[in-house]
């Protein structure tokens, strides 16, 4: 009877000290890449990667602002991308998620499959999927050509948050305004809208961060275009001045961390 | 209130039917809800109350028949278009909406101008005595509190007639009375058909002018409180509505010389020592207790009749000590009751 | 009191908005054909349609001697597919990701354990919040990271110096087929490269799925007498399974379609989504970039058909 009293404590509250090491591992292993790069910004060398670093500079961040306007180009492309692309996926996204969560109907799972699809396929054949159709109809590389594998696999993002929110929205708020009198628009104004608002923002946020950092449909897509991360990759394999590339992906890392942080912030409020 | 208006039933339902899929939730339903009165819809869960109250609201469509809210068919009438409101079970109230953004949604929507909308909003939650908490936010509320404000939100648009959906459910046992006897008065006040969706039998009995007893998406009775408690009329209302001995064939055959089952009320039952002489029109069946059950205010005692079946008699502690009644098990007794008190019912 | 709250007002005025609502209301299906019209052109006409002209264009061939495509069907682009060095790179690349769902799932269980197990509310948002943080943010700038780390002379070589262990690191990467001459133009870099950035695709699954499990059902085991060990092998582990195996769809399906990896970090042996890259670019041999590509997506279809019998898709 002693002996079986103590087993449920061995699995108390406190975790074995070796699993606490493998999880501080674990994590170590998921951010120290974000510590090199930040660190390889401030090197004094041009093209190769030694560390400890010989010396620390700031001036690769002069040298990016004003001396390589090779990026600028890019990063124009990707913003312009990503907010188009963003917008469009919104769009698609609330609708298809209001359509799904406001009834069952015939084929209601077929579309939900449709819309995971882009983004559980592996790019590469979304990519050679979209440059296939681009071929066979013979239309040119263009920004649209760009956007549409963006929205594509962006739209998933947006309809997740979306259908998730309305999800946890009791239905009947939606029946006590119609009871209340208010037809269906009044009630997506004042009721539904407000209610998906902040999924929405984080939805759009996470689209952007996806569409400004995504190179392998884009890849297929862009043609002779420069998208931000295109650029980069180029800078991988071809390598000139070394930091401003880390300088680049610094600022690529900021981009999309911080509307990650937001939305993870905008969805946790309402879990609480 | 206006004698002609009674004449057209507020509510009206015409062989309704709800299916879901193979599920008949409501199955061919006829009953009529007087203007004005506090109508009742009675049954245990998935028997089709429910279903009926959102029939009313509009939330669903029938699949047969027709309802008619003051003698215009509504079947396909959205329910923004109808002159009814609902308190939802859950209350729904709107999270990101004040208590008085909540309330005043109705005038709102129907553009109603802001100081008659204002002056309304206030007058209502003085009815329901939470004048002082327009600023706040459903959140800041208790369940007592946002239940009544889901009250007010519905009478502010004075519909004619006001649907509530178990609105007491989540209340404790305490607040759920005081707030039966406050539902009620409100009734009387307004002067609005009250339709009262509820599991709780003693909730429709306190509260009703009439209630519908609802089972397996059909209506078994309808009538007034007294009327369901003392002529159930099937065995089904005998039994949800407080507690009866069903007593079948052969145990029935002795006692009325007719196979037919019949209910007897527990507190009708009178136990006295054996071979006691009976009055005329009283029965009397000879049995001895199999268990006491020691409830306090009163003691239910269960009778093993001799001839098979058992009776539940219920009996006030007047001037029996529980170690009295604890004493009655394995005793022999004698069960007595007045003819008139037992029912017939009819057969399923 | 009575009078006042008897009487009804209805507003006469209705809306065009109010009556379009009720004509919607008649009409169910209308209302949800309209919201559902674009969103489904775009994806049923755009993707689905392109992943017919996908599929069309491998049953196409190349002119060898034109460079066209010609658009008539034929089998000769399959043909060209069951080559032997073709065959190489699908197993390569198959191979691959295998490993690397498996080095996955080990490195995610016990993260994840923690996160459902001992870590208390608060903490548990902040690791979920860490482990998918890197999964949004830029999968490029990751990817380049380990460059920087896995290069001759960068972190890991100077650790291995450090510690005088420059003898094992060079017989680490002495090993034939997946060594090279240093750990980024070896298999090793492609390898840790791909393990780093799909690892939280395994975490999440994997930490959902723990997180099921009742705290209740645990202290039943071991009120049953079961030890802890007894307990963590025959209830928490096959409890676990299916989100595991959820996970492994996310890193066997991308590390099999994945170009950018073994291009930027590896021995420059070919996996499969570089050739579609080479196909259809340089070579401008799109049919035959598509009927590889139909590869992968037959793999993936066996592989999501095994999945959901092991209980996945309840678990993603």
């Amino acid at each position: 009877m002693q002996t079986r009293k103590q087993s449920p404590q061995s699995f108390a509250t406190r975790a074995p000290l070796e699993l606490k090491i493998l999880v501080a591992g674990v994590l170590l292993f998921l951010y120290c890449p974000f510590g090199i790069i930040l660190l390889y910004a401030f090197t004094t060398e041009e093209t190769a990667f030694t560390f400890p670093p010989p010396g620390l500079t700031l001036d690769w961040f002069g040298v990016a602002l004003f001396k390589r306007p090779d990026i600028w180009g890019p990063l124009t492309l990707s913003v312009q991308v990503a907010l188009v692309a963003t917008f469009i996926a919104l769009v698609l996204g609330s609708l298809i998620a209001l359509a799904v969560s406001r009834a069952k109907f015939f084929g209601r799972e077929a579309i939900t499959f449709l819309v995971i699809l882009p983004i559980a396929l592996p790019g590469i054949i979304t990519g050679i999927a979209l440059r296939s159709a681009i071929g066979l109809f013979g239309i040119d590389f263009s920004f649209w050509t760009i956007i549409v594998g963006h929205a594509t696999f962006c739209v998933v993002v947006v309809y997740n948050n979306v259908v998730a929110r309305l999800r946890r929205t009791a239905k009947s708020q939606m029946e006590a305004s119609a009871d209340l009198g208010a037809h269906s628009f009044q009630t997506f104004r004042y009721i539904i809208l407000p209610a998906i608002a902040t999924a929405l923002v984080a939805g759009g946020m996470l689209a952007f961060a996806l569409s400004f950092d995504e190179v392998i449909v884009t890849t297929f897509t862009a043609g002779q275009q420069t998208t931000l991360p295109i650029w980069i990759l180029g800078q991988l394999t071809r390598p000139r001045q070394r930091p401003v590339t880390n300088i680049v992906a610094l600022f690529v890392i900021a981009i999309t961390f911080i509307p990650i942080v937001i939305a993870q912030r905008l969805t946790q409020d309402t879990n609480e | 209130m206006d004698k002609s208006s009674n004449l057209i039933p507020a509510v009206r339902f015409e062989n309704v039917s709800r299916h879901f899929g193979e599920v008949k939730a409501v199955d061919d339903v006829s009953l009529e809800i007087h203007d004005g009165e506090f109508f009742s819809m009675l049954g245990p869960s998935g028997s089709g109350k429910t279903t009926c109250l959102r029939l009313i609201a509009g939330f669903e469509q029938p699949n047969l028949g027709s309802i008619f809210l003051h003698g215009a068919r509504v079947n396909e009438l959205p329910p923004y278009a109808r002159d009814v409101n609902t308190v939802f079970q859950d209350y729904a109230l709107f999270p990101h909406m004040s208590v008085e953004e909540n309330v005043g949604y109705g005038l709102m929507v129907k553009k109603v101008a802001k100081a008659e909308r204002t002056r309304r909003v206030q007058e209502t939650l003085e009815l329901v005595r939470l004048p002082q908490m327009a600023k706040r936010k459903p959140s800041q509320l208790s369940g007592g509190q946002r239940q009544r404000i889901a009250l007010a939100r519905a009478l502010v648009n004075r519909p004619r007639v006001l649907l509530l959906d178990e609105p007491l459910g989540a209340l404790d046992l305490k607040l759920r009375q005081e707030m039966q006897i406050e539902l009620k008065e409100i009734q009387k006040q307004v002067g609005i058909t009250f339709v009262f969706v509820t599991h709780d039998q003693e909730e429709a009995l306190t509260m009703s002018d009439r209630i519908a007893v609802f089972n397996a998406g059909r209506v078994e009775q309808i009538g007034a409180p007294a009327e369901i408690y003392e002529h159930p009329q099937t065995a089904f209302v005998a039994g949800f509505v407080g507690t009866s001995n069903l007593v079948h064939s052969q145990v029935a055959q002795k006692l009325t010389g007719s196979n037919e089952t019949f209910s007897i009320r527990p507190e009708k039952i009178r136990m006295v020592e054996p071979g006691t002489q009976v009055q005329n029109g009283w029965t009397a069946l000879d049995g001895a207790v199999r268990e006491v059950v020691y409830l306090g205010m009163l003691t239910r005692y269960i009778v093993a009749i001799e001839g098979g079946g058992e009776l539940t008699v219920v009996r006030q502690n007047l001037d029996e000590t529980s170690m009295d009644v604890l004493r009655a098990r394995g005793k022999r007794v004698q069960l007595t009751w007045q003819r008139t008190f037992d029912r017939v019912l009819d057969q399923a | 009191m009575t009078t006042h709250f008897s009487t009804q007002t209805k507003t006469a005025a209705v809306s065009l908005l109010h009556r379009i609502s009720t004509f919607f209301h008649h009409h169910p299906t209308m209302g949800l054909a309209l919201l559902l019209a674009i969103p489904l052109l775009w994806l049923g006409l755009v993707y689905l349609g392109s992943l017919a002209a996908l599929l069309l264009q491998s049953f196409f061939k190349l002119d060898d001697y034109t460079g066209q495509v010609v658009r008539e069907f034929t089998l000769d682009t399959y043909k060209q597919l069951f080559t032997r060095s073709n065959m190489d790179i699908v197993l390569r690349t198959a191979a691959m990701s295998t490993a690397v769902t498996l080095a996955c799932a080990l490195l995610a269980f016990p993260i994840s354990f923690y996160m459902a197990r001992y870590a208390s509310r608060a903490s548990k948002i902040a690791f979920y919040i860490a482990v998918t943080l890197p999964l949004w943010s830029s999968y490029l700038v990751r990817v380049y990271s380990w460059k920087l780390i896995l290069a001759k002379e960068g972190v890991i070589g100077w650790f291995f110096q450090a510690f005088g262990l420059q003898g094992v690191l060079d017989a680490i990467l002495a090993v034939p087929v997946i060594g090279g001459p240093s750990l980024s133009v070896s298999m090793y870099g492609t390898f840790f490269a791909f393990v780093y950035v799909w690892l939280p695709y395994m975490i999440i699954p994997t930490y959902t799925a723990l997180e099921r499990v009742p705290r209740s059902m645990l202290e039943a085991s071991a009120d049953l007498g079961a030890r802890p060990l007894d307990t963590f092998l025959r209830v928490i582990l096959p409890l676990a399974f299916p989100g595991v195996v959820a996970g492994s769809i996310f890193t066997f399906s991308l590390t099999l379609g994945d170009y950018i990896i073994p291009g930027v970090l590896g021995n420059s042996a070919f996996f499969i989504g570089q050739v579609v890259l080479t196909q259809q670019g340089t070579a401008g041999n799109i049919p035959l970039a598509a009927a590889i590509t139909v590869v992968p997506m037959i793999i993936m279809t066996i592989y999501l058909f095994i999945a959901g019998r092991l209980g996945a898709f309840e678990a993603l």
